[in-house]
């Protein structure tokens, strides 16, 4: 493993990515690195979009979805950046299942000096056999750029 | 024939996601604004602070989903099949904004677009297009 990864990982232990509404909605960031990652979503009742059959609202799958795309691209950095999603198209393959677990795996694709591309999957049992899938394009700053003036 | 229509801020009410996220609607002229209130638990990026993209694009689903329900008349929910959402602003923790509008619907799709804004309707935070395949039809 390259030692350019090692400020990702401190990044990680110090909480990198679990934000607030990452926390909120219920999901868990199981292993980034190298571009690639997973995360995990516990079905729970306030995630639910329609009440008649208890499948989550596309929001969650965004929100994981696009979660996923920056942290591949953030694990893939050769050092810390700001970054911040420019856009993401999501294909709905098939409802989610209620009262399942989402898993969600994701890839950096490519690194330019202000532009990165991810996709990511999310899925219950299989990724051959996706819920949805995601592209997203991110726009990378200097780390600097996400800093509060304040503190600097 | 001229069905009433639920009213909308009982149908957010009664998805439990809409309702966690305190989404209410206005309806004006025959479209949708759907306002969102800034929540500490919406944030994504600490250090901005910034809304989270999801919660973005939950705001802007929900738009194109009211106003698909509201202007086609469909009881059960559209599907979305496709989305694309471009980020055009920071999403800053303040009240947000939305407002979709049908591009075209035919009989079974429809297409739908979506803006977010926060202070200023002229300076969106977002914008976002999609197709839905429509619950009725069968």
């Amino acid at each position: 493993m390259s030692e350019f990864a090692d400020f990702w990982r401190a990044a990680m232990r110090q909480g990198m990515g679990q934000t607030a509404f990452l926390r909120a909605l219920g999901g868990e960031l199981v292993e980034f690195e190298g571009g690639r990652g997973r995360m995990r979503l516990p079905w729970s009742e306030k995630l639910v979009g329609n009440p008649d059959s208890g499948v989550v609202h596309g929001g969650v799958i965004t929100a994981m979805l696009d979660q996923a795309c920056g942290m591949a691209i953030g694990s893939a950095l050769r050092a810390p950046m700001a970054m911040a999603t420019l856009d993401l198209r999501i294909d709905y393959m098939k409802p989610a299942t209620p009262r399942s677990d989402l898993l969600i795996e994701s890839e950096c694709l490519k690194i330019t000096r202000e532009i990165a591309f991810a996709r990511a999957r999310a899925y219950h049992d299989t990724p051959e056999d996706p819920v949805a899938i995601a592209t997203a394009t991110f726009m990378l700053m200097p780390a600097s750029a996400a800093m509060p003036k304040a503190d600097q | 024939m001229t069905v009433a229509r639920p009213d909308p801020n009982a149908m957010l009410r009664a998805v439990p996601y809409c309702a966690w996220l305190g989404l209410t609607a206005r309806l004006e002229n025959g479209a949708f604004t759907l306002d969102m209130p800034f929540d500490a638990k919406l944030v994504g990026n600490p250090i901005l602070p910034a809304l989270h993209g999801g919660v973005t694009g939950s705001l802007l689903e929900t738009a194109a989903i009211m106003q698909i329900l509201w202007e086609t008349g469909t009881s059960g929910l559209p599907k979305p099949v496709d989305i694309t959402i471009d980020y055009l602003r920071t999403g800053r923790p303040v009240e947000s904004h939305a407002r979709a509008w049908l591009a075209r619907q035919g009989r079974r799709v429809v297409s739908a677009r979506a803006e977010m804004w926060q202070e200023d309707p002229e300076r969106p935070v977002a914008s976002f297009r999609g197709h839905f395949l429509l619950a009725n039809g069968e």
